[in-house]
């Protein structure tokens, strides 16, 4: 077959066209695929909630929201975004699909318990989502004792129970990944052989198994305490309030890896791709994610240096948040030499990539700022925060999810979308992102307290531009959307391997795979990235 | 059009050297940021897949540039965690002279009580020049004080006391906010700190203001006084009188000593630790002395317990700190 030959009538898309033959599939692809579906839903709805409240802080004084409402929107953003897209997104659709495809697997280990996977994803989100609909609630994403297990007078239960149950996906998916990557790697696929996305999937996967289980255990008691009176957190029955923070984050700072090193992963299969070169110190990029994933669960505490924890704790937790940043420097170094001397291509999943290491590098540098005591004592809790996660998890995350996104669309869905508006879309979301949460830095430093409806007029001019510039993300989002949604509707068939990549997933499977992934047994030969196979230049 | 402020007011020495570190920090980042990007933009044009560039064959790795690249970095972050924590040490510390004034986080108001036992809500003034220490505790849930020209915010948590201080050098007014969210009106628990004149102050601080103007004879509600009497009248004065066969020992005047206790531990007899004594009378047992303190939860209610440590306070003899 060439880029001339008529799409496979029999793929996993075709096998089956009936409602039940989707949602009971086991097939990792459909399964996948679902994901996107589902995840995309809840991308639109946390967007929506954030959308609300950046026209809110377009001004000082209350416009458009009660104190209430604004405080609920900005929780149901916060929830619905970190535990139903971020960790998630990358994982279960990029993952699911990918994982087993690019090791020359059938499938992944367990292929019901991944569709399980899906289920309680759905079913946590359903929660989640009833939640909302029966009045919100208005915790914070960080859920903070004892205001959740308290005072709070919302659906902390539902919600609490909601992210509880969503984590037993990531813990299943972690497992199923963890098996698939030990033991059905393709007969030639060692361990440098594997690709760097899949070694990201690893690491990611070993932290949902470790640290998931530890926030599913506290947010049970934070519902025990609400709706029972365990006095775990409440200070006023003889708990600790800050015994919460110390659970909460020991999970949610390495959570902050689970989000972010599946994109490091994307990362490096693009740029290696669209620069026709194997990414510069492959052992170095491979390990640093396992070194990210291994001192990422030992600096929580840089949450909570002014919470009344120990000075001493806080200077270890100091330490080690900088030591977590040297696997990470290497990481954008390593990309950066990457393009030395490649065949550089600004296709669309080209320009996220190139986006995301530019914003990703502001994301890392201003957390420098934040694991420095003094100076995160004045920047803790402050619009400065906001917009070093921001930059992390969007500039970060979203972008590369993005960039995976476009790359694997092809594979996935056998079109093409229109590069044109592809580029477009990423431009426009690059440039808005920055108007957005630029601004959020210089609000932070001048001491704008995060979770403020209304707000000193000072700070206007830099939450006029933030929501100014979110207007032009929006714009962004909407063309990107419609120019992939569009492509399935076109005529034209987008070829094997549009991208002229390297990996099992673009040579030997097809556009889109069959059920079976592979229609011959698959012998691995070659080292990653090898952009001098002159097989990959073939439509054989 | 009045010009946009990009950077918060220096109130005082501290701020100023909590600047120093940020604007190294921003120098380290704007290198980073600027030599990456443009690296990232000039390969991109240079190697672009449409120019003649030259292309070698792929060369080996080099470890050189990976230890570079992980040794330049470690060197620019240590000095960035040796500055850090130098300064987050040296504001941990208050002076010996500094006023202690105390503060009260409730849902959605910040109270304040001066040492003469004068008190305000949300406003908190204070003289120039000199230290201020706030002893602070929430009511309900956490809140966080944070004066921003300060640099400085410390959490205050309900069921224990939190402490900061500062050292205010510029007379005028400045924000103070609630930083950790703390639910409706969150947004709303802000509050202006006043920096006035040493005279101002005392003026101030010892007369009634009704409607902006001053009135005579303030009723200052001396929280010694009135931690004296509940002393006296809860049994505390008659049990920890330390003496041969007495039931407890005398503690009125070891506020901010050693206390040693059952087991051979010492703990250091804080505000922290005078509560819970009086909530949770079995935690610490005093070294050579029955457990038989009953507790006074729910009996003395926060501010009660506040007027008893400054008594305690009043009566040390310890050096402070």
């Amino acid at each position: 077959m060439n880029d001339s030959a008529e799409q496979p009538t029999y793929n996993y898309l075709t096998a089956g066209d009936t409602v039940k033959s989707w949602l009971l599939t086991v097939d990792h692809k459909r399964i996948g695929v679902l994901y996107l579906i589902a995840m995309t839903c809840f991308f639109l709805v946390g967007g929506t909630a954030a959308g609300l409240f950046r026209l809110e802080l377009a001004t000082h004084n209350p416009d458009v929201l009660s104190n209430d409402t604004y405080n609920k929107l900005f929780t149901m953003h916060g929830i619905i975004m970190v535990f139903f897209f971020l960790i998630p997104a990358v994982p279960g659709v990029l993952g699911n699909f990918l994982v087993p495809l690019m090791i020359g697997a059938k499938d992944v280990a367990f292929p019901r318990l991944n569709l399980a996977s899906w289920y309680i994803y759905m079913l946590g989100g359903s929660f989640t989502l009833l939640a909302v609909l029966l009045g919100g609630i208005d915790t914070g994403w960080t859920f903070y004792t004892p205001y959740s297990s308290v005072y709070a007078d919302s659906n902390v239960i539902l919600a609490g129970t909601g992210v509880f149950i969503t984590g037993f996906s990531s813990i299943l998916t972690g497992l199923n990944f963890i098996v698939t990557i030990h033991k059905m790697r393709a007969p030639g696929m060692t361990w440098m052989r594997l690709p760097l996305f899949i070694w990201a999937q690893y690491a990611t996967s070993i932290i949902n198994i470790l640290g998931t289980p530890v926030i599913a255990i506290t947010l049970l008691l934070v519902v025990f305490e609400r709706a029972f009176g365990f006095g775990i957190f409440d200070p006023a029955r003889g708990g600790d309030p800050v015994l919460y923070q110390h659970l909460f984050w020991f999970y949610s700072h390495p959570a902050v890896y689970i989000m972010i090193l599946p994109g490091f992963g994307v990362v490096s299969e693009v740029l290696a791709c669209c620069s026709r070169k194997r990414i510069y110190g492959y052992e170095f990029v491979a390990f640093s994610s396992l070194a990210i994933a291994a001192i990422g669960f030992f600096v929580w505490g840089h949450h909570m240096f002014t919470s009344s924890q120990s000075e001493y704790a806080a200077l270890i937790f100091s330490v080690l948040t900088y030591l977590v940043g040297i696997p990470t420097a290497i990481k954008i170094f390593n990309w950066t030499a990457t393009l030395y001397k490649g065949s550089i291509e600004l296709s669309a999943p080209m320009i996220y990539t190139l986006g995301f290491i530019g914003l990703f590098l502001v994301g890392g540098l201003t957390g420098l700022f934040l694991a420095t005591m003094a100076v995160n004592v004045h920047l803790h809790d402050t619009y400065f925060v906001v917009a070093h996660f921001h930059y992390v998890m969007v500039g970060g995350m979203m972008m590369a999810w993005l960039a995976g996104l476009h790359f694997w669309w092809p594979k996935m869905f056998g079109k093409m979308y229109n590069e044109f508006w592809a580029r477009i879309g990423a431009v426009v979301i690059f440039f808005g992102f920055n108007f957005t949460f630029f601004p959020q830095f210089i609000a932070g430093y001048m001491g704008m307290p995060r979770r403020y409806h209304v707000y000193a007029p000072e700070y206007q001019p830099f939450q006029m531009l933030s929501t100014t510039g979110a207007f032009f993300m929006g714009i962004g989002l909407l063309i990107c959307m419609v120019t992939l949604i569009s492509s399935l509707f076109k005529k034209g068939y987008c070829g094997r391997n549009p991208f002229k990549a390297t990996g099992l997933e673009w040579n030997q499977a097809a556009s889109p795979p069959n059920t079976h992934n592979f229609t011959a047994p698959v012998v691995v030969d070659v080292e990653a990235y090898d952009y001098t196979d002159e097989r990959i230049y073939q439509d054989a | 059009m009045k010009a946009v402020k990009t950077s918060p007011d220096v109130a005082s020495t501290y701020a100023d050297q909590v600047d120093g570190l940020y604007y190294y920090l921003i120098g380290v980042s704007v290198f980073f940021t600027i030599a990456i990007c443009a690296l990232i933009i000039y390969f991109s044009v240079r190697y672009r897949r449409q120019s003649d560039a030259d292309r070698p064959a792929p060369t080996k790795d080099g470890k050189l540039l990976e230890i570079l690249g992980s040794v330049i970095p470690f060197i620019l972050v240590m000095i960035m965690f040796f500055w850090g924590a130098k300064l987050y040490f040296d504001a941990r510390m208050p002076p010996k002279d500094a006023i202690e004034i105390l503060v009260t986080g409730k849902q959605w108001m910040w109270k304040l009580q001066h040492p003469n036992g004068k008190r305000e809500i949300n406003d908190l003034h204070v003289p120039v020049g000199v230290p201020i220490k706030l002893t602070m505790t929430s009511e309900d849930v956490i809140h966080s004080f944070y004066l921003p020209d300060f640099r400085k915010k410390m959490d205050v948590v309900p069921g224990k006391y939190t402490q900061m201080w500062f050292k205010p050098e510029e007379e005028g007014a400045y924000n103070l906010f609630c930083a950790e969210y703390c639910g409706t009106e969150h947004s709303l628990m802000v509050g202006k700190l006043y920096v006035v004149g040493q005279e101002e102050y005392e003026k101030w601080l010892n007369t009634r203001w009704v409607d902006g103007a001053p009135m005579a004879n303030v009723d200052t509600n001396d929280p010694v006084a009135a931690g004296e009497e509940i002393w006296d009248t809860n049994c505390a004065a008659a049990c920890h009188t330390g003496k041969a066969g007495a039931i407890a020992p005398n503690i009125v005047d070891k506020f901010g000593t050693m206390r040693d206790l059952e087991g051979g531990e010492q703990i250091l007899m804080d505000e922290n630790y005078v509560r819970n004594s009086m909530q949770n009378p079995n935690e610490h047992i005093a070294k050579g002395y029955p457990a038989a303190m009953v507790s006074f939860k729910g009996t003395l209610n926060t501010t009660q317990m506040n007027q008893v440590i400054a008594y305690l306070k009043s009566r040390s003899t310890a050096d402070s700190e």
